[in-house]
């Protein structure tokens, strides 16, 4: 991106981006709340600091690449992308409709920008291999590969299998990040399917990992560099994050993974956002 | 047909895997492209892909054993512009990474070319978990891929070539046994195509891969029976060449289809539900019938599954009755 920001306008990015997720959703009467909010600093900051991409020409052949594997948070990525001027926000009322671009679950062909179908979990980190795999093959060293992937998803042996590929190609050119906010459907992570311990995981499998404050933008900024300048070993960040975050009723309740907000919800919850937790004044005051 | 350059049958035949002309055109391919690719779950000598992986070594990937990486990688390499074959043996590609296929290169619209090789009960000894069966109708019930099933090696190679001119998602079925050669390097061959490959007027025999060889015996010995068949090849199981097949069908009144998988979802699948919409015509499909294969010697195993020259010729004396 040609424009600088701040952290400070990058925090109020990933506030707007979180009251347009919660209008999104209200709007669509269906889709997951809780990941999409969790991930707005992650997303806020590789779509205005980290990755290299232009709005204007979503298939700019020196872009970077960012895969979404936990297609079901894509409402985060298409609020993102409206924020950074792909397709105008009035669009983001159009999510899960009929004849939409802005499927349930991203649909690459739809809409510009996405680069790749998902939902079914467990095949970003594969594809962001044969994409790394691509990139080698031409020689194309100033392009870098995003995949973001949920930590529930990490059931999945899809994901293994990629892992112990990358780390045998040593695919330093992808950047793993994954979303530990510790729920999914069924619940908890860690009784659902216990994952920890999640770095020697994956530093037994060859990787170098990373643990960030995921709702810390510039600590994840930060991280995204050093993951750039390690060529050892392929970086993950294991970014945690608060799964409904910003909105105080939805925080940490694995409840909230797969639902909308009401109209009530919804403007409480927008309250909340646009208060920033009561930080700063109401507008009503 | 004089038309076809097909190989005189009654002389000598040479046999050849049919995976072998597939390494072959894959090499060739690559000759031809800098963006063809491929990518192999362990299985580089027996799919015939070390052809290319010799050649471009630093176009080839081995994915080692897991086929849900193989396909899922295939798709990320097909979005960054490559065109990428991804081998294995057909039961376990397409066979147990079915959804990645299905959303990361089918829905997601990326021209990956998967590459089932030893497919059908010809595989023998290794059992029924080996032979897959039901590969066709896994990936003819997928939108935009195309389901392919050459009849020898020499048509493989020419399947492989334009497979990698073709910008749609791909499945090419290969079957280990050596298969007899029946067409020549001037045989015609086009995705999406279905090929007279003897003319008839008394029953259509409809047959893809290693089975249109038993159809083409068949109708030598129907010939002396007294009845005229129509051997129609189908290299191109979707999309299907349905004008082609239409046309034989109204011509001769009746068909039998032959194929070396389930009968049901299969070719005599494909086939049944063109016929069911637009000429309904007595049918009996040649093919596994809803069981699965076992241990055994390739020949012997044909034959007790029914699916050779002797059983399309019952076949079609029952059908050419049954038209009456």
């Amino acid at each position: 991106m040609a424009e600088t920001y701040t952290i400070k306008q990058l925090e109020f990015k990933a506030n707007t981006i979180r009251e347009d997720i919660v209008r999104m959703l209200e709007h669509a009467g269906s889709g997951h709340s809780a990941g999409p909010l969790g991930l707005a600093d992650i997303f806020t900051a590789l779509y205005f600091d980290v990755m290299k991409h232009d709005p204007r020409n979503p298939d700019w052949a020196e872009r970077d690449i960012l895969l979404l594997s936990n297609g079901h948070c894509v409402p985060v990525r298409y609020a993102t992308m409206a924020e950074a001027g792909y397709f105008p926000k009035k669009e983001l009322l159009t999510l899960r409709k009929l004849g939409s671009r802005l499927q349930g679950h991203p649909e690459r062909e739809r809409l510009p920008g996405l680069e790749s179908t998902s939902g079914p979990l467990g095949c970003g980190l594969s594809q962001a291999a044969g994409v790394a795999l691509a990139m080698r093959m031409d020689a194309q060293a100033h392009r870098h590969v995003y995949v973001v992937t949920g930590d529930g998803e990490l059931d999945e042996g899809n994901n293994w299998e990629a892992i112990m590929l990358i780390a045998k190609y040593n695919l330093t050119n992808i950047t793993a990040i994954v979303d530990r906010n510790n729920i999914q459907i069924d619940g908890p992570t860690e009784q659902v399917m216990p994952l920890e311990d999640m770095k020697k995981k994956w530093e037994s499998f060859g990787w170098h990992a990373i643990e960030v404050d995921g709702n810390d933008i510039e600590a994840v900024i930060d991280a995204c560099a050093m993951a750039k300048a390690i060529t050892e070993k392929p970086v993950v960040l294991l970014a945690y994050t608060i799964p409904g975050k910003g909105v105080d009723f939805m925080e940490y309740d694995f409840h909230w993974h797969g639902v909308p907000p009401n109209h009530e919800q919804a403007i409480k919850a927008l309250h909340e956002l646009r208060t920033l937790g009561g930080r700063i004044r109401s507008e009503h005051e | 047909m004089s038309d076809m350059h097909l190989v005189d049958i009654d002389g000598e035949l040479t046999s050849e895997p049919i995976r072998k002309g597939f390494g072959r055109g894959l090499k060739a391919a690559g000759e031809l492209d800098m963006n063809v690719v491929a990518a192999c779950a362990d299985l580089t000598d027996s799919t015939q892909m070390s052809l290319f992986k010799e050649a471009f070594p630093e176009r080839f990937v081995e994915i080692g054993v897991a086929e849900q990486n193989l396909v899922t990688v295939g798709s990320g390499l097909a979005s960054m512009g490559k065109i990428p074959f991804v081998s294995s043996y057909a039961a376990f590609s397409p066979g147990r990474n079915w959804e990645q296929i299905r959303t990361t290169i089918c829905l997601n619209n990326q021209p990956v070319k998967v590459v089932g090789s030893h497919a059908g009960v010809s595989v023998g000894p290794d059992g029924a978990t080996h032979q897959m069966l039901e590969d066709i109708a896994l990936m003819r019930v997928l939108p935009n891929m195309v389901v392919i099933a050459p009849g020898d090696s020499v048509e493989a190679e020419k399947a492989t070539l334009a497979m990698a001119k073709d910008a749609r998602p791909n499945y090419l079925r290969l079957a280990r046994e050596a298969t007899p050669i029946i067409t020549t390097a001037d045989t015609p061959f086009e995705i999406g195509k279905a090929y007279v490959y003897a003319p008839g007027s008394d029953v259509t025999i409809v047959a893809t891969g290693t089975m249109t060889y038993q159809a083409l015996l068949a109708a030598e010995q129907l010939y002396k029976d007294g009845i005229d068949a129509e051997v129609v090849h189908v290299p191109t199981i979707k999309p299907l060449d349905t004008e082609t097949i239409l046309k034989s069908v109204r011509k001769t009144g009746c068909v039998v289809t032959a194929e070396e998988g389930q009968a049901a979802g299969g070719l005599g699948g494909a086939v049944a539900e063109l016929l069911a919409d637009e000429y309904p015509a007595p049918m009996h499909r040649i093919g596994m019938k809803d069981r699965f294969g076992e241990s055994g010697e390739p020949n012997e195993l044909l034959e007790y599954f029914g699916l050779d020259a002797k059983h399309i010729r019952l076949a079609a004396h029952h059908i050419v009755e049954r038209k009456k």
